[in-house]
């Protein structure tokens, strides 16, 4: 009988714990947190615009025209040397196949 | 075949020659600066996507109606270009977005449709790689839906209200601008007609060996 009681006087005591954390004011509840993982950023309560980028944050375009135009070079080239190596091989079994009939 | 390659290269060098004067001596846009260049070879590329899905579609339909295999060849070839000018497509047109709209991407009509057009040719190529036997019919109708959405990827920027430029753009440019992407049309049509004759050309000596090979196992 000792044992049902103390258990249930445990899972009282678990179910009144977790009662009562909903019902712990949020500060209280943020400062705990905020108290736990020191590295996560503030939370941001508001957004403040601004006119322009700064200078080291604007998207420079040089590398995209670049980049655009490098990969259309890159595609056709792997693309025609794809298409060499399966001409070659095509062309060294045609040989092999004619000379064998031969 | 070594004729098509002499071409093929001197082609591909006409365009390298070509492409640093379109980039430098084209005028820059009033919006949207140098980015804008991408628009040189994003066109040309999209459009020679387009029109070489329509080949690869009517020529897939002819080989389904009529079986000839030249069409089922013509049809190969031109899906695998689709592959090729599509990725070039749609990672130009990203590097552009991204500077001009503040975004790589954008679900809407125009990039979605190219982007599921160019699934549909990836699919057609897997299953002619490992679909077995019978895979180039059933490879045939998968072109068809790439037909059937080519001209609705070109019209889409028309009829829904989208961010991407609209085909009226190419019709009203100043000579200036008109000129280099003209020229460098060209090119890339007679590159892909080069690579073309090259990729339908290796589909005959192919069909040639499976056809020897065949002769071999029946003598």
């Amino acid at each position: 009988m000792r044992p049902l009681v103390r258990t249930l006087v445990v899972l009282f005591a678990l179910a009144g714990a977790g009662a009562a954390v909903p019902a712990m004011h949020p500060s209280v509840a943020v400062t705990i947190a905020a108290q736990q993982k020191p590295d996560r950023p503030q939370p941001t309560d508001e957004f403040v615009p601004i006119d322009e980028l700064p200078a080291q944050e604007q998207l420079p375009a040089a590398p995209m025209v670049v980049a655009a135009y490098s990969f259309i070079w890159i595609a056709f080239i792997v693309y025609c040397l794809s298409l060499v190596k399966r001409v070659k091989k095509v062309e060294a079994d045609l040989a092999a196949l004619e000379k064998g009939r031969r | 075949m070594r004729k098509y390659t002499t071409y093929l290269l001197g082609l591909a060098l006409l365009i390298f020659a070509t492409a640093p004067a379109v980039i430098y001596l084209a005028p820059y846009e009033s919006t949207m600066g140098l980015v804008q260049k991408i628009f040189y070879y994003h066109v040309p590329g999209a459009l020679l996507m387009l029109a070489l899905a329509m080949i690869g579609g009517v020529a897939s339909a002819i080989f389904l109606f009529t079986g000839n295999p030249r069409a089922d060849r013509w049809g190969l070839a031109a899906v695998e270009q689709v592959v090729l000018f599509g990725a070039m497509t749609l990672v130009t047109g990203p590097l552009w977005a991204r500077k001009a709209w503040g975004v790589w991407w954008e679900w809407e009509p125009r990039l979605t449709s190219t982007l599921l057009g160019w699934m549909v040719c990836i699919a057609y190529l897997l299953l002619r790689r490992f679909g077995g036997p019978g895979s180039d019919k059933l490879a045939a109708g998968l072109a068809l839906f790439g037909l059937a959405n080519a001209p609705f990827i070109y019209i889409s920027v028309n009829y829904w209200r989208t961010m991407h430029p609209k085909t009226t753009v190419l019709g009203s440019l100043v000579p200036p601008m008109a000129g280099p992407i003209w020229f460098g049309m060209v090119g890339f049509v007679l590159l892909s007609i080069v690579l073309f004759a090259l990729r339908v050309q290796l589909e005959e000596q192919r069909a040639r060996v499976e056809a020897l090979y065949l002769a071999a196992d029946e003598s």
